[in-house]
């Protein structure tokens, strides 16, 4: 497993610049940041509201485009094999399709509005989470 | 400009900025989420910082927001309206939970990330939608 260094500052900015973001669609489009809602409403588009999903998608790439562009590097690294990416990325999708949200939709926003759903949904997944991570990291151990 | 063309340009710029903010906090990186999540470990508070400098900005503009009658571009708020906590609810939580744990992605990075050009990141994100898609499927 990679070590990360602590980062406060740029961890700040960015977190201002996520919730800047969903200031602004809700001010001016009235909808939530929410980004399992709008990758998922890609897939079954309802009228009127596929446009606006694509253009916030392809903006998300964008700025971390921008990113990529002007420090050379996006910095990713991957912590697990393939095969469990696979099954990660199936649990994600299911659970924030039925569970409603994610980290932005639930975690930034619906805790933006102080919506009870919302806080015990984030604690729940903020739980399994951590509890998986000990798993695979302290129980299992060696990592994936 | 229209309606729909102004409302397409803000949810471009709204998903910039969201971009942005994924990249300079490095939250695109799987490494750096897993070691938020890893309390036992080289524990890595940045996520809080980022989560809370969100949430320090929406908490009162949300409140200040949603006293308008109206958002700017369109003619009523899209909001979610129930507000009861089900068991659907918990279990999707605690299923997204344990995908996040193993990967150490969300939607958001998910899609930015793409953008490393990583076979795995793609798999993920291939799996996710597949994911989203079973359940809007299925559902009623």
């Amino acid at each position: 497993m990679d070590t990360t260094a602590f980062t406060p500052l740029t961890g700040l900015a960015g977190g201002l610049l996520i919730g800047l973001s969903a200031v602004l669609l809700l001010l001016a489009n009235g909808r939530i940041a929410g980004i399992s809602g709008i990758v998922g409403g890609l897939l079954a588009p309802a009228r009127g509201e596929w446009a606006w999903r694509l253009l916030f998608v392809v903006g998300l790439v964008s700025g971390a485009a921008v990113y990529m562009v002007s420090t050379g590097s996006l910095g990713v690294s991957v912590q697990a094999a393939w095969p469990v990416m696979a099954a990660a990325g199936l649990l994600v999708g299911i659970g924030t399709r039925l569970g409603s949200g994610c980290t932005s939709g639930h975690g930034v926003c619906g805790i933006g509005r102080l919506s009870a759903r919302s806080m015990i949904a984030t604690i729940v997944f903020m739980a399994t989470a951590g509890t998986t991570v000990f798993i695979v990291r302290h129980v299992v151990g060696g990592g994936v | 400009m229209s309606a729909g063309t102004a409302r397409g340009l803000a949810a471009l710029i709204a998903g910039v900025l969201f971009g942005l903010g994924l990249a300079i906090s490095q939250m695109v990186n799987p490494a750096k989420v897993l070691n938020f999540l890893d309390v036992a470990g080289h524990w890595d508070p940045t996520l809080a910082l980022v989560m809370g400098g969100a949430l320090l900005i929406t908490i009162p503009a949300f409140r200040f927001v949603l006293k308008r009658p109206a958002p700017l571009l369109d003619g009523r708020f899209h909001l979610p309206t129930r507000n009861d906590v089900d068991g659907r609810l918990i279990a999707g939580a605690a299923l997204f939970g344990v995908g996040w744990g193993l990967g150490g992605l969300c939607p958001g990075p998910a899609v930015a990330a793409t953008l490393s050009g990583a076979g795995a990141i793609l798999i993920f994100l291939l799996a996710m939608l597949i994911g989203s898609w079973l359940v809007s499927h299925f559902q009623a």
